[in-house]
């Protein structure tokens, strides 16, 4: 039929002319079709390298941001881990060094306060790298990333598990960062082994598995990165400071002590200081190991079962 | 027609998509955001979800794409029922979603690369693949390029590009040229019409711009309030609310050729007002030539015709009424939108 002229005839005989430039590829295989699709990795964990590697090439690739994570537990090293001179505390009422150095030990298992406070850092840098794993969930469901990615058929526990994998990554490559700092600031490297090394990281490894999967899981229903801040700050500085990261259990008060027994990050710090420094520690470390295994296991099952639950809707 | 690609398919009998009564509620609010909505889509053909904003468009391609999971009814995608078989379903369908979901730290190359992987494709496959896509849409010069980079019109290729990369033989396009200046729309047209023509793809759509709808879709859905209101092609939905309009001032006022005109077979309705007749025809551009004859052959002059063909601006306003919207949506939905603007126009 024929039409009056109007703007859409005017657009499409512009689009006439705009036709004759149709991309012709240089090669002449089909495109879409009738080449046969290929056989796809059907594995419900296919993708899931894809997805941690975006994250965490985004990481990498921005040093600024790896830079400023890294100044808070520098903050702390360099300034209150100095600052807080316990042995100048116990030297000024007179007592002789090694009086000192006994009641240092006992009270931190260490003699050296600033090699207690290295090792709490380390569990302090995975506490808030984990503690932002949510962030990008948030993020990437407003952005649509999200919705993007689970209109394919990626498994859906793939695109919560890269985001815990990612966060782990992330964490453990900061402690070993704030690990090197701590001894270049002077802490004791005596009891230093490459089994000792290696056991404190599967610490760090399985604490920074659970709290990156609880904090996941808080985020994936959310939109809201207000919220989700929110959530962050609420748990975070609780996590810390009623820990033994920063301070010995024996010094706090009995109801403290009671939630400090509870916080998987004190078992971290339990084991990775008998590891590191030799301190003689409250639990066996297959304890240690054995509650953190289960603290690790129990929120990223969790989060994969929520996953399929919260991420249809 | 769409005979070799189909072959990693199911044979379809039945059409590509097929709806049945499909509903959504959202627990949140208690709002139908789809009501009972049924329709069937053929393969090879372009189809059209038409509708105002909050309509109820989303919702729809969501519940087909698997993304939503519909509270009732029932629904076929390339054959596979989306309650039983979503991971099927996502296999077979391309997505081009209304927001820039492409990351903006990687590359056009890379985030092309990452869809690949996300839908299990061996590097042999996707690498080749994702180039002859990225050629297709006209990035492979900026393929190297961070997509924060990349202008809107860019932007939107490259999720086209993205859609396309798992062979699907049925892609859906949640409204492709949201604040997309001129050329750039045209281009996504042109892409279209290609995706429709050489490849023959089936293309599920949605849009509120009309000429869009006119211009593209072999048929189009009207979608008000979570209702289909109306099925049909273009044309049909123009004829549908009536014919071609002709408007014919006469000199001499005197006398009334209204009766004389109406009765020339394709002419529907006349009215005359002081000497302007206006006359609702079938095919205006045959009925017009024989008005003048009638009014010249009893001696009177036309100083003045115009013949006016129905828009799909009609059809629409006719079925969804003409009210101004309150925008039925969400402070995230909102957001959403506002971001795909402000990239579109990056």
């Amino acid at each position: 039929m024929d039409k009056n002229p109007s703007p859409v005839e005017d657009n499409r005989f512009r689009e006439a002319t705009v036709q004759e430039e149709v991309p012709r590829l240089a090669n002449t295989t089909p495109l879409i079709s009738p080449r046969p699709a290929p056989e796809l990795n059907t594995s419900p964990l296919h993708g899931l390298w894809a997805l941690t590697k975006r994250d965490l090439k985004k990481w990498f690739t921005n040093p600024y941001q790896l830079l400023i994570t890294l100044i808070q537990p520098a903050v702390w090293l360099g300034l209150f881990g100095k600052a807080l001179n316990f042995g100048s505390f116990i030297s000024s009422t007179g007592a002789s060094a090694s009086a000192q150095n006994m009641i240092l030990f006992n009270t931190f298992g260490t003699t050296s306060y600033f090699s207690f406070l290295a090792c709490g850092m380390l569990a302090s840098i995975i506490l808030f790298t984990a503690s932002f794993s949510g962030m990008s969930v948030v993020f990437d469901r407003r952005f649509g990333f999200l919705n993007k990615a689970l209109s394919t058929p990626v498994g859906r526990g793939a695109v919560v598990m890269a985001k815990v994998f990612q966060s782990v990554g992330r964490s453990l490559s900061q402690a070993a960062i704030v690990l090197a700092i701590a001894v270049v600031l002077g802490m004791d490297t005596a009891n230093f082994t490459i089994l000792g090394v290696a056991g404190a990281f599967l610490f760090l490894f399985l604490m920074s598995m659970g709290l990156s999967s609880l904090f996941v899981m808080l985020a994936l229903k959310s939109s809201n990165w207000q919220t989700q801040m929110a959530i962050i700050n609420l748990l975070n500085l609780p996590l810390l400071f009623a820990s033994n990261s920063l301070f010995p259990t024996t010094i706090m008060p009995s109801w403290l002590q009671a939630v400090v027994k509870v916080n998987p990050v004190s078992y971290s710090n339990d084991g990775v200081r008998q590891l590191l420094l030799g301190s003689p520690g409250f639990n066996a470390l297959w304890f240690d190991y054995a509650y953190l295994f289960g603290f690790a296991a129990f929120f990223s099952i969790v989060g994969i079962v929520l996953s399929w639950r919260l991420l249809s809707k | 027609m769409a005979q070799q690609e189909s072959s990693s398919l199911p044979r379809l009998s039945k059409p590509i998509i097929f709806v049945d009564k499909l509903s959504k509620t959202f627990s949140d609010g208690k709002i139908k955001a789809v009501d009972d909505v049924s329709f069937e889509v053929k393969e090879g053909e372009v189809f059209g979800f038409l509708g105002p904003n909050g309509a109820g468009k989303t919702t729809t391609i969501n519940m087909l794409t698997t993304l939503l999971k519909p509270s009732s009814g029932n629904a076929e995608v390339c054959g596979y029922n989306v309650y039983k078989h979503p991971t099927e379903v996502r296999r077979s369908v391309g997505v081009v979603p209304q927001e820039y979901t492409a990351d903006e730290e990687m590359t056009g190359y890379d985030n092309i690369i990452l869809c690949a992987d996300l839908y299990g494709m061996p590097r042999s496959d996707s690498k080749p693949h994702g180039e002859e896509l990225l050629r297709l849409v006209e990035l492979q010069d900026a393929a190297n390029r961070k997509v924060s980079t990349y202008s809107g019109g860019m932007r939107r290729r490259l999720e086209l590009a993205c859609g396309l990369i798992n062979y699907p033989t049925l892609l859906f396009l949640d409204e492709p040229t949201l604040g997309l200046d001129v050329q750039t729309r045209a281009a996504v047209w042109k892409y279209i019409r290609m995706l429709k023509d050489e490849y023959h793809m089936t293309l599920f759509m949605t849009t509120h711009y009309l000429e869009e709808a006119d211009a593209l879709c072999d048929r189009i859905a009207i979608i008000d309030h979570g209702h289909v209101v109306k099925i049909g092609s273009p044309e049909e939905l123009k004829a549908s609310v009536g014919g071609d309009v002709i408007t014919v001032t006469v000199r001499e006022a005197t006398p009334d050729l209204s009766t004389d005109i109406a009765q020339i077979p394709l002419v529907r309705d006349v009215k005359n007002t002081a000497g302007t007749y206006r006359v609702k025809a079938e095919q205006g551009e045959e009925a017009a030539p024989e008005i003048m004859d009638l009014i010249r052959s009893k001696g009177m002059h036309v100083t003045k015709i115009a013949l006016t063909k129905p828009t799909l601006d009609e059809a629409y306003l006719e079925f969804t009424g003409r009210q101004l919207r309150e925008e039925e949506t969400d402070r995230m939905s909102m957001f959403s939108q506002r971001v795909t603007m402000r990239r579109a126009r990056s």
